[in-house]
């Protein structure tokens, strides 16, 4: 069984400009111990899907209209506030991208880290601080004693985030969650703070859904890839599927439009073009439709459903023959 | 894209060969900034080193990509160039003339043809002027259009060429998404017909679909209008495709200059090497055969670098000399400058 198995999640907004549905019908799984990642734009849905599964979706005019959330055997949405909230932060851990806002500035790093220890694990004070010098040796960060006692502005970005991932690890989880945990930081470490959660997670045996919108770094650290367009699950599959036999026109049409470091000038990229859809005002048909250029007649009638193409790679498109036949192999 | 940008583009060579004209040339650029203590007799304390000692030339018609980590002194630079900041010391020669030493008469005459683009298109746009007046303003200001009607129809030109519609010119701000607002942003650069553009982190708050489509809009206008651009991106992957040279700058000083398929593919300096392994490539092929070498430890104060090379307490094939010895810019092959001793 899955550690983790999203069915059929709908969240929407209900604000004065109509309904969002921000999420709309996902479902994926995660097995223990891999690590999926959920790509998409802005707006596609990939944080309000992570925050549906803590359940932090704010009411209002957020709120979770449908579908199941299977964790561990139990359904997190059929659960009290008070189970959640021995659930989160314990069994499931979460890294944010902005490591200034997630932790509390007038709080010592010591105090932060050891509250969710204490709470959850029944830890004494002394037990506690032990482990936390433990983790933040472990998230290598230099002289773990002295640091109990700072504050978050004694540190730089790149080791708050070290902070943030130790307390993630705190209380053992089986799952962590990390939404956008490198986009606020300089490349080299984005790739240390990455190499840390990829060694951490291997060696702890923790799960790990990575939210992002880089390619470049799903690339690196992926076993699977759920891609989002528009609130929905567009093409799943195993990284070297999504990214050598792309079977949808948005995935095809995202590869092309990032340049690529490690090859010469070529004379345009190919971006998508138009704008993402506004999610107050989707009909019946594929999202994606407008910008698609396979799009036929038949996308405007019904939303394609994903599609098993083979091995778990699968596809939301009614054209993805027609994809596949003129898209033989993305040239890596 | 817009009919009014032909496809004029010329295929574009590999190298710097062919830029020959020296548009600005920066002279020993020092930029130091004070930190002060007490508040009636305030007393310089130290200084933020955030330029130290840079020298480049950007010739006519070429983009000339400024790479490097937060703090690095990038955006400092372009600041001085485009004279928003004095600076500590060193020349800003711009077509022969050192405008550090310009009045601010005469910098007015310089500041049309120097026209700058910032990375976040929500804060750089006056959220209570319509479009069509933030793209006028400029052409309003330096009297260049002073006919209303002319200016209005200029508007709606750069509108078009930047691949918006004539309605956004009654629009604001916040009735557009991002990449139409840098698309604004881009407008208001060209108003002023300038030849030298300074584009800051300018594709680098976009999404990936959206940055695409600005990156072609800036090498249309590129070709189309003979811009040069100084280009400074944290992003090296944009900078690859967009640049035709690129300086690697590491806290305040520049390590590495050279064409960027040459910087690229055969990196010289021990801080380049290892800024461009941390970059992924978006390709799991690619990534499993990579040699993941990381970067240890963190950017040092620019309030007290570190002595001699800047760069030897996080650098693998440092020496007993890189700490007492500041390397200088060497040209190891002609066009590829490298500041390292163990080159």
């Amino acid at each position: 069984m899955a550690l983790l198995e999203i069915k059929d999640l709908q969240t929407q907004f209900f604000t004065s400009a109509g309904t969002v549905k921000a999420v709309d019908g996902v479902s994926y799984t995660v097995e223990e111990g891999e690590t999926v990642a959920v790509v998409g734009e802005s707006g596609s849905g990939k944080s309000v899907t992570a925050m549906s599964i803590m359940r932090l979706i704010p009411w209002p005019p957020g709120k979770i209209v449908g579908g199941s959330i299977m964790f561990d055997g139990q359904d997190l949405l059929s659960l009290s506030e008070d189970e959640m909230r021995s659930i989160r932060g314990r069994d499931i851990g979460m890294i944010f991208q902005e490591p200034m806002t997630s932790l509390n500035p007038v709080l010592t790093i010591g105090l932060q880290l050891t509250e969710p220890m204490i709470s959850h694990l029944n830890l004494s004070e002394e037990e506690a601080n032990q482990k936390a010098i433990k983790l933040l040796g472990m998230v290598g960060i230099s002289e773990p004693e002295r640091r109990l006692s700072q504050y978050p502005h004694h540190l730089s970005g790149g080791m708050r985030q070290r902070v943030v991932i130790a307390m993630a690890l705190a209380c053992d989880p089986k799952l962590i969650i990390a939404d956008e945990p490198t986009t606020a930081l300089d490349v080299t470490i984005q790739a240390q703070i990455l190499e840390l959660m990829k060694n951490l997670t291997r060696d702890l045996g923790v799960a790990m859904i990575i939210i992002t919108h880089n390619l470049g770094v799903v690339a690196r650290y992926a076993d699977r890839v759920n891609v989002m367009y528009a609130g929905r699950i567009i093409e799943s599959g195993l990284a070297s599927d999504i990214y050598h036999r792309p079977r949808h026109p948005y995935t095809l049409a995202l590869l092309k439009s990032v340049p690529r470091m490690d090859r010469q000038r070529t004379d345009k990229l190919d971006p998508v073009d138009g704008q993402p859809p506004d999610l107050t005002k989707l009909d019946d048909g594929c999202s994606f439709r407008p910008r698609c250029r396979f799009a036929q007649d038949h996308c405007a009638k019904s939303f394609p459903v994903l599609e098993e193409i083979e091995n778990g790679h699968t596809s939301a498109c009614f054209e993805k023959e027609n994809l596949a036949k003129e898209v033989k192999e993305v040239v890596g | 894209m817009s009919d009014v940008v032909s496809s004029k583009r010329e295929a574009r060579t590999g190298s710097s060969k062919g830029f020959e004209e020296v548009l600005v040339d920066v002279k020993n650029l020092k930029m130091y900034f004070p930190i002060t203590e007490g508040v009636f007799v305030p007393k310089v304390v130290a200084q933020v080193k955030a330029v130290n000692d840079v020298s480049f030339q950007i010739f006519k018609g070429e983009t000339l990509g400024i790479v490097g980590e937060s703090g690095c002194g990038k955006t400092t630079t372009g600041r001085c160039i485009l004279q928003l900041e004095q600076p500590t010391a060193g020349e800003i020669i711009y077509r022969g003339q050192d405008i550090t030493k310009f009045s601010s008469k005469e910098l007015i005459e310089v500041r049309k043809k120097i026209q700058v683009i910032f990375q976040d298109p929500y804060s750089s746009l006056n959220p209570r002027m319509k479009v069509g007046d933030i793209i006028a303003e400029p052409m309003h200001v330096h009297k260049i259009i002073t006919d209303p009607v002319e200016r209005r129809k200029r508007v709606l030109y750069l509108l078009n060429v930047c691949g918006l519609a004539s309605a956004f010119a009654d629009r604001y701000p916040h009735e557009m998404s991002g990449g139409q607002r840098q698309r604004v942003g881009i407008a208001r650069a060209l108003a002023m017909n300038p030849e030298f553009i300074i584009c800051d982190e300018a594709v680098s708050a976009l999404d990936v679909s959206i940055q695409a489509q600005v990156i072609n809009l800036l090498e249309d206008l590129r070709d189309e209008f003979d811009l040069t651009y100084m280009f400074i991106s944290h992003d090296l992957s944009v900078v690859r495709h967009i640049c035709h040279r690129v300086a690697v700058m590491y806290l305040g000083n520049l390590v590495e200059l050279a064409d960027g398929d040459e910087l690229f593919e055969n990196p010289l300096h021990p801080y380049t090497n290892l800024l461009l392994n941390a970059v992924p490539i978006p390709d799991p092929d690619v990534e499993k055969h990579r040699a993941h070498e990381i970067i240890q430890g963190e950017i040092p104060s620019p309030i007290n670098p570190p002595s001699g090379c800047v760069f030897h307490p996080r650098c693998p094939k440092a020496v007993d000399g890189c700490t007492k010895n500041i390397p200088q810019l060497r040209e190891i092959k002609p066009g590829h400058w490298v500041a390292c001793s163990e080159v």
